[in-house]
């Protein structure tokens, strides 16, 4: 075996080293020196983010390794940046809960487990064979279950953990069903074999249909796509909030890039046959159902579970449109959406942290007490709405742009349910507006000021709402890259 | 990049957003509202004297100060600017409304600074839309300038201002998810086979590549979409509840200037990109905007609240704004951009003044209040100026564009044409029954309440405010003409190459 194929993977080694220095740091240092595990993962990580803009990883040749087994390019190695940048939000906000009574004896292996769960999605998205993909499946979804599970002292966070670690084991077996169809139409688990046999018109029957359903609901379960999304709501609010915040964020946004290059690169041939149609079903009633439920919302968490659920429907229209412009918009998506739902749960957590509550009712008079944090959730409700001039507009933009590029008159009515589900949507996001700005009880949260950590997350957030969509560059870019 | 005029528009709002985030007391705030506002007013001026000059040296373009700056190369979206006479006008119109709602709202509260925050971005919206000719950059200024209105109805209102604020909001968001749509579907069929597409108006208009079965389908997009802005029947509900809930400045800027959006990217967008459907679909529309104008009027007759009757007659002058452009001739054309300008200026002026008679008698029920000549005489003076514009009295703004309208319309010889213009022409009628029936019993009846005896005349501030807002609309009442000239250009070389109608 040719050992110099391991130096494709360089965002894997790289983020196994980050890995490694964070467990070992966690292992053998002095107890007192513990205290700065949070901020010596996140500035390690953070240099691991910056190494992703190296020309070497950003501007990334297409390559393979281990027999076609792993690809990389410019776009995967980009998307890994993206989740990055996301992840390294997420570990900065989580600074604050890690530190707390409960938690500080065991934040060694949150950081441990974030890493690995996103090696994981590295791998998934990386995989051009379908058992390496299930490897980076599993071995994202399984840390996550016990990511979950870290307030372990709280009920809710116990159950979110059964209920999700349930959902994952029964979607990857639904996943692996639907694979063994296909492996027994096709003869094969490679992408680029599966996708030839089905270009000479093998195994183009009935069957492939459903191995189809499986493989979509299998990954609709991780992307919490209805009517897959049932554990969504309360795994999210069980889940400590730096936990959902990954959750909502990074693995949504890596499981919809893998489930694109799924899509596209095996089944690209038999899209109007197979899954234009079932995809076209799934967004309608994702978009849909998952507004009509938000509304209805008043735990913060759940609320923002069932926004993300909808979101997802956004992001999957630029599966749909199946072209170029199709898998950049879905990027550009993703890392707004990183943006604005990470600033949502930046507040959140910090007023959880603060006075423990998550009630909407209890951000009545916000602006009043923490004017800034009312400020930044405004944004974070602005952006997911997708009101301009903040990124979410763009990125809602170019999600619509990139579906109508693919022509049919039925994307159009899909478009067009997914624009009148954007008033629904904005209803519900102006109902935090309308706490924190217009009702005016007696504010239930008191004035306090936030740790340097939380503050410092939520200034990025901001930076991002605000610049992503102006600054034309990165759109661009990543539409030149895109296939 | 700065060294286009057209650009300060934008800039000078953004520099007074900055300046605003820093002021510490209410002083420096109205300083910086009334020094920028009045920036934007003397910038408009010079513009249009400096397009005057250029129209009259015989320069014939159909936008004049064109720039194009690359935004989103990969699609084609850029930063294009670029002004013909109706928008110069609305840029008049636009920041003289700034001006005098910057002053209207003089002693805001609470939160002063927040407010003028949100009204300066809404501002911010209001210009970028007019001086832009990329739809995309349109489409963005458009939904800046809407969605500031929630939080100003929401946090400054008064009655019902939550439901308001939020009807307003979800129903121009509706209207814009249509029009989203719309403008989507335009790009990719804003060229030739073969050729790069385009966001470009004033290309789009050149390549004529949207065939007549994507023009049923985008037509009506786009027109209900701005329409629903524009107040048109039975998307209007909006517009009573939330011009009633708004506070004053909210309520000249939205009945003033945001409603001429709906209006201006109807004729812009709809009708300029897609003048065949229009020709064809334009009866739909017709009937439509002919039941706002009578309905408007009519329901203003029964309100008692002073800015629900305002409301309803924004209404039906709206409606005749959207009714004029769908004539596709000039003469309606320019009668319609007169009727917004002459709305613009008159509704500002009405909901100025019902926001000083409110400040004072803490009540807008006609018939709570009465006697208002003898208490304060240059409010009710004013008012009866406003009113008189609204009915169409000659030497004000009002009679001119109506006359136009009508005239115009008339020049359609078919029946259809005929009855409508009729049954909107009854509107003028109306106009006068709610008119005068305010200003006899607010204004000359007997005092009904014994405390309004003791209220004061307008203030200093109050008064800058109205009397240019007066002074505005005596001037397009008195020089037409100019105005007629300024609009002219517009449509001689552009719409009417593509319509090839008289």
């Amino acid at each position: 075996m040719d050992y110099s194929q391991f130096l494709v993977m360089k965002q894997e080694i790289g983020l196994l080293a980050v890995f490694l220095i964070v467990f070992l740091y966690d292992t053998f240092m002095p107890k007192r020196s513990l205290g700065a595990l949070g901020t010596v993962s996140s500035v390690l990580f953070a240099l691991f983010v910056a190494y992703g803009f190296c020309p070497s990883v950003f501007d990334s040749p297409v390559e393979t390794a281990f027999s076609g087994m792993y690809a990389t390019s410019a776009v995967i190695a980009n998307i890994k940046t993206i989740l990055n940048i996301g992840a390294l939000i997420v570990m900065i906000q989580a600074m604050r809960w890690a530190d707390q009574d409960l938690v500080r004896i065991r934040r060694g292996e949150f950081y441990e487990l974030l890493l690995t769960t996103l090696f994981g999605m590295y791998l998934m998205i990386s995989a051009r064979h379908f058992l390496l993909f299930i490897i980076g499946l599993e071995t994202a979804s399984l840390p996550l279950a016990a990511m979950v599970a870290f307030d372990k002292h709280r009920y809710e966070s116990r159950e979110a953990a059964v209920k999700y670690v349930l959902t994952a084991v029964f979607s990857s077996a639904i996943f692996l069903m639907g694979l063994s169809f296909v492996y027994g139409l096709t003869g094969s688990l490679y992408f680029g074999k599966i996708a030839t046999a089905l270009m000479m018109g093998d195994g183009i029957n009935a069957l492939l249909v459903v191995a189809l359903a499986f493989v979509i609901s299998g990954i609709g379960f991780k992307l919490s796509l209805v009517p897959f999304h049932l554990w969504t709501a309360d795994v999210y609010q069980g889940a400590p909030t730096p936990v959902t915040s990954y959750l909502s964020v990074i693995s949504k946004g890596a499981a919809a890039f893998a489930f694109l290059v799924v899509l596209w690169q095996v089944f690209g041939c038999v899209y109007t046959f197979a899954w234009e149609w079932m995809l076209y079903a799934l967004i309608i009633l994702t978009i849909t159902i998952g507004n009509l439920f938000a509304i209805r919302q008043r735990n913060m968490k759940r609320f923002l579970a069932f926004s993300s659920i909808s979101q997802a429907g956004y992001i999957m229209l630029g599966v749909i449109a199946f072209n170029g412009m199709g898998m950049a918009a879905l990027m550009y998506y993703i890392l707004v959406y990183i943006f604005s739902n990470l600033a949502a749960f930046g507040v959140i957590g910090a007023i959880e942290n603060n006075s423990g509550k998550v009630n909407m009712e209890d951000y009545n008079g916000l602006y009043k007490t923490n004017p800034r944090l009312a400020f930044t959730m405004m944004l974070a409700m602005f952006s997911l709405a997708g009101i301009p001039p903040f990124a979410g507009f763009f990125s809602k933009f170019f999600i619509f742009t990139s579906a109508i590029n693919q022509g049919s008159v039925a994307i159009y009515v899909l478009v067009l349910i997914a624009l009148i589900n954007t008033i629904v949507s904005l209803y519900y996001y102006l109902l935090v507006v309308k706490a924190m700005f217009i009702s005016d009880e007696e504010s239930t949260v008191a004035t306090f000021r936030s740790a340097c950590s939380e503050r410092f997350a939520l200034w990025i957030c901001v930076g991002g709402i605000l610049l992503l969509g102006v600054v034309s560059c990165i759109y661009n870019h990543l539409l030149e890259i895109s296939f | 990049m700065f060294s286009n005029i057209l650009i300060y528009f934008v800039v000078i709002p953004l520099i007074m957003l900055g300046g605003l985030a820093l002021c510490r007391n209410i002083k420096q705030i109205r300083a910086v509202a009334v020094v920028g506002a009045l920036a934007l007013t003397a910038l408009s001026v010079w513009l249009l004297l400096d397009y005057m000059q250029l129209r009259a040296a015989g320069n014939t373009a159909p936008m004049l100060y064109t720039d194009s700056w690359s935004w989103f190369g990969p699609l084609n979206i850029n930063l294009a600017v670029g002004v013909d006479g109706i928008s110069v006008a609305m840029l008049i119109l636009s920041s003289i409304i700034l001006l005098t709602g910057s002053f209207a709202s003089w002693k805001i509260n609470p939160l002063p600074k927040e407010f003028f925050l949100w009204l300066v971005l809404l501002s911010t919206g209001v210009f970028g839309f007019f001086i832009s000719i990329d739809l995309f950059t349109m489409f963005m200024f458009y939904e800046v300038a809407l969605i500031p209105m929630y939080l100003l109805i929401g946090v400054w209102g008064s009655g019902n201002k939550n439901y308001s604020a939020m009807k307003l909001t979800l129903m121009l968001m509706g209207g814009s998810a249509f029009l989203m749509l719309g403008l989507i579907g335009i790009y990719y069929h804003s060229a030739p086979e073969g050729q790069p597409l385009t966001w470009n108006l004033l290309e789009i208009v050149n390549n004529a590549s949207i065939d007549k079965g994507w023009q049923y389908f985008l037509f009506p997009m786009t027109f209900v979409g701005f329409g629903v802005l524009g107040a048109m029947f039975p998307f209007h509900t909006w517009s009573p509840d939330g011009h009633a809930s708004a506070p004053t400045a909210v309520s000249m800027l939205h009945a003033g200037v945001l409603m001429k959006l709906g209006g201006y990217g109807c004729f812009r967008v709809a009708i300029y990109l897609m003048p065949e459907a229009a020709q064809d679909l334009a009866w739909i529309f017709l009937i439509l905007t002919g039941i706002s104008v009578v309905y408007g009027a009519f329901s203003a007759c029964v309100q008692t609240d002073l800015k629900y009757i305002n409301a309803y007659s924004s209404v039906s002058h709206c409606g005749l704004v959207l009714f004029a452009i769908l004539m596709l001739n000039t003469t309606a054309m320019t009668g319609a951009i007169m009727q917004m300008l002459s709305h613009g200026l008159m509704t500002a002026l009405f909901f100025a003044l019902i926001g000083m008679i409110y400040g004072r008698t803490h009540t807008r029920d006609i018939r709570l209040m009465g006697g208002l000549m003898k208490i304060m005489p240059f409010l009710a003076v004013c008012y009866v100026i406003a009113g008189m514009a609204s009915l169409g009295l000659p030497g004000l703004s009002g009679f001119v564009a109506e006359m136009t309208i009508f005239v115009g319309s008339f020049e359609h010889a078919d029946m259809f044409h005929r009855v409508f213009t009729i049954v909107a022409c009854c509107s003028i009628v109306i106009t006068a029954v709610y008119i005068l029936r305010v200003v006899g019993k607010l204004l000359f009846g007997p005092v009904q309440d014994e405390h309004h005896l003791s209220l004061t005349d307008a203030e200093w501030w109050e008064r800058t405010s109205t009397v240019t807002l007066i002074i505005s609309v005596a001037a397009i009442g008195c020089f037409p003409n100019f105005f007629a000239d300024l609009i002219k250009f517009t449509f001689s070389p552009s719409i009417f190459a593509v319509i090839g109608m008289n």
